[in-house]
Order: C-alpha cells, then sequence, then structure tokens
C-alpha cells in the first residue's frame, strides 16, 4: 500500500488527492476495518475509503484497470441481474476481463469443488427481482436530482 | 429459548453459504437444530452487495440490505424481527445498514422512498445479530456444555473469528482482541491456543484479484496457528475459511513453508462435540485433508 490513512488525509488537504487515486493503495483495502477501529479521531476511515473507491471508478485514473475494481464490477453486475451472488459467474467475468489465462490455473480447484458438489452450475433468480430493480433505480434517481 | 426481546428469527444464510461453502450452512441449521434455536430461512433474501456493491454505488448498497431487513419485518407481520446471520461479510452489510438507517433519518427517507418503489415498507423494527452472538449470549454456556457428548480434548484449536465479526462496530466482541470464539470453543472442551495474529485479515478477495499477496496473508496466519501449536482453526466466515483452506498447497509454496492445516467453521466443531453425524456437519465437502481431527468417533 503506498500510501496510508494520515499520507490520504494530508494529500486531500493539499489538494493531492489524486496521486491517491492513481496508486495501488485504495484497491488493496480489504475493508478489514483495522482504521476504523484504530483512528484517534473517531473517523470511520473504511467509509472514505469505500468513497475514494468509488472516486476511482468513476475517474479511471489508473493507467489499467485494478483487478479489484473488476472484481466489484462483475459481481454488481450478477446482482443486479439476479438479486444474488452467482459466483461460478463472477469468477468467470472476472478472469475472462482481467487476464484470461489465469483461469487455467483455477482449473484444479474447480474439479476439486465440482467433485464435492460446491460448483453452481445454476443460477438463482430471486421472486422479487423486479421489484428489487425497480427499488435500485429509484435510488439512483433520487441521488441524481 | 429465548427470542432475544420477543423477536421472531430468521435465518439468512447469504449467497456463498448456498453452494460454494454450504459445509457452514449445513452445520449451523444443525447446530441450531441441536439446540433448540428456531430460524426460518428468510425467504426470498437478496445478496447483501458485500464490499463489493459499496465500492461501487454506497445508496444502492443501502437499499439491498434495506431490503432484507423490511423482508424479515413483513415476514413477522410488520413487528420485531431478527435476522441471524453467519457470513461475517453479510453481518457487517446487513447491520451497518440497519445501524446507518437508524441514525440518519435523511437517509432512512431516501432508502424507505426507494423500497416503495418496489412495493415494501421498513419501519426500523429488524435487528441484525451473528450466529456465534446467539450461541454465546442468547444461549450462553450451561446449555452449550450440557449438549456436549463427545468433549473435543484432542483438538488443539486457533479461534479465527474474521474481522467483520468484531470491526467496525466492536459490539459483539474486542475490535483488537476478540475472545467470544475462543470461550465457545473452550466450552466444547476444545484446548484453545493462544494465536497471536486471529485479529489480522485474512486477504478477503485478495486471494482471487492479487493471489501474490493472498498467499502471503494466508501463510502468515497459518503458520502462527501451527506454530502455536494448533491442530486446526476454526473460522466463523466463509471466505475467511475457503481462503485459509482451498488454497494451502500454493500458499505453502509461496511462503516456502508447509501451511497445511485442517480450516473448519466453528458450528463444524461444535456439531462434533455434540455428537452429530458427518452429513449434519457435512465433513466431505472439505478440501484439506482433516488430519488430526477425532474423526474416527464417527460413525
Amino acid at each position: 500500500m503506498e500510501y496510508s490513512p494520515r499520507e490520504i488525509v494530508a494529500a486531500l488537504r493539499a489538494e493531492m488527492l489524486h496521486r491517491v487515486l492513481e496508486s495501488n493503495t485504495v484497491w488493496l483495502c480489504t475493508s478489514c476495518y483495522s482504521c476504523t477501529v484504530r483512528c484517534p479521531a473517531g473517523i470511520p476511515f473504511t467509509d472514505v475509503m469505500y468513497e475514494l473507491k468509488r472516486l476511482e471508478a468513476q475517474k479511471g485514473l489508473r493507467s489499467e484497470k485494478d483487478p479489484a475494481a473488476v472484481m466489484a464490477k462483475v459481481l454488481v453486475e450478477s446482482v443486479n441481474r439476479h438479486g444474488r451472488n452467482h459466483e461460478p459467474e463472477v469468477i468467470r467475468k472476472f478472469y475472462w476481463r482481467t487476464k484470461p489465462s489465469r483461469i487455467f490455473g483455477q482449473m484444479r480447484l474447480a474439479w476439486r469443488l465440482m467433485r464435492r458438489g460446491r460448483l453452481a452450475f445454476l443460477s438463482h433468480d430471486i421472486r422479487g427481482l423486479p421489484d428489487l430493480q425497480k427499488m435500485l433505480a429509484a435510488i439512483e434517481e433520487d441521488g441524481a436530482a | 429459548m429465548n427470542h432475544g426481546n420477543g423477536h421472531r428469527r430468521f435465518y439468512y444464510p447469504g449467497c456463498s453459504l448456498m453452494v460454494t461453502n454450504r459445509a457452514y450452512d449445513v452445520s449451523a441449521r444443525s447446530v441450531a437444530r441441536a439446540l433448540g434455536i428456531e430460524m426460518a430461512e428468510l425467504d426470498d433474501w437478496n445478496c447483501c452487495g458485500a464490499t463489493a456493491y459499496v465500492a461501487t454505488n454506497e445508496m444502492q448498497s443501502f437499499v439491498l440490505s434495506a431490503r432484507n431487513l423490511a423482508l424479515a419485518e413483513a415476514q413477522n407481520g410488520g413487528s420485531g424481527a431478527e435476522l441471524v446471520v453467519a457470513c461475517n461479510g453479510c453481518y457487517v452489510s446487513l447491520h451497518k445498514t440497519e445501524k446507518y438507517l437508524a441514525e440518519h433519518p435523511a437517509l432512512r427517507e431516501k432508502v424507505g422512498k426507494a423500497l416503495r418503489a418496489g412495493g415494501m415498507e421498513y419501519r426500523g423494527q429488524a435487528r441484525v445479530r451473528h450466529l456465534l452472538d446467539i450461541l454465546v449470549n442468547d444461549v450462553g454456556e450451561e446449555k452449550v456444555r450440557q449438549r456436549v457428548t463427545r468433549p473435543l480434548r484432542d483438538l488443539r484449536v486457533a479461534g479465527y473469528p474474521g474481522c467483520q465479526l468484531m470491526r467496525p462496530f466492536g459490539e459483539i466482541d474486542d475490535p483488537e482482541v476478540p475472545l467470544l470464539l475462543d470461550r465457545l470453543l473452550g466450552w466444547l472442551g476444545a484446548q484453545v491456543v493462544p494465536f497471536p495474529l486471529r485479529a489480522k485479515c485474512c486477504g478477503g478477495m485478495m486471494m482471487t484479484t492479487r493471489p501474490e499477496m493472498g498467499r502471503q496473508l494466508a501463510g502468515k496466519l497459518l503458520l502462527n496457528a501451527k506454530g502455536a501449536g494448533a491442530n486446526c482453526m476454526a473460522t466463523a466466515c466463509p471466505l475467511c475459511q475457503i481462503n485459509l483452506e482451498a488454497y494451502q498447497d500454493a500458499v505453502s509454496g509461496a511462503v516456502g513453508a508447509d501451511c497445511h492445516l485442517p480450516a473448519l467453521y466453528f458450528t463444524q466443531l461444535m456439531g462434533l462435540a455434540f455428537g452429530l453425524s458427518a452429513e449434519d456437519l457435512a465433513w466431505a465437502d472439505s478440501l484439506a485433508p482433516l488430519d488430526g481431527l477425532p474423526l474416527e468417533a464417527r460413525q
């Protein structure tokens, strides 16, 4: 991680936030919330990191899309489509959009999971999917208004 | 049975527990049954959004969680409901939304408007709780100990609760020195080893997005647990569990040391101590060899 939370705040104050967004920092955050519980000023810093992730995704300042940003995007697509996270679809799309050759490295694990009935072949769409999609669209419009 | 404030309980399995990590789901349900905890599965629940959705669209992520809270309320006729969650990722997403909606009226209004666009209403009557919290604080030591038929004396367990159980809110356990899981493991008769890295992150999705880093993080935890004398690890999160269990060959190669160690769900260990069957605990789903576990005593 190139910048610590203190450095991120300093960069924000110095109007140099673009340097943080261009670095590997933002998408390396796994949401372990250690910064939030340790912050002496009580700032929920993990929420700040989430805001920076959204900013980075919007602005696309990194030369190459971060794999974690791709992962976030494909998961959101799956949830929007099914109402649930269909894991095999998410993983397949992730490798397809990052390094497709890496999927071969996952074949052994996929096989081991499949033998134990742990690979979901069929996706499950929730019954309330049309209503959920209406809700998601409604809050998006509300935010834009 | 104490139903926590008289609220009806609903179980929220979460996407990950449906197929890939179903051993957690199967063993959680079995243990709940064995202890007489009634929890019907929340009907037609949707994904909590996990860390990915909030990193993409925060307001929509609140709506996702709020729909589940509203469902729980609706399925109890509009009154108080408790949502029991086993996955740490789901727990933090749902609980954070529950809290933020309670604390911020403007947010509540916006999210409420969105729910109404899909024909739903949320009145703030749902409480989100982790299964581990229910087992330790509602069921409690006496009842758990009474149910133990085969104390886990041979097991030296490293308890690994996972970040999002106790962080960020620190409500059910200390955010830096978590003890809840260790207490429960002690009631099962297991030897709980001092595991210094038990509050450190497993790397989450990094095992997929940045495997070179994910392997280092998982390796540190596994070696630390082994160094503490553990012959297995107990987890309370499906992502932690699969990170620790499924990549042990690659992790060992990456850190240059043997990182093989059974990584189990705490609910599987509870069931083992309760004498539940192999099917009830989905042992056949395990990827890593279960050497060192007293499974021969099972049917």
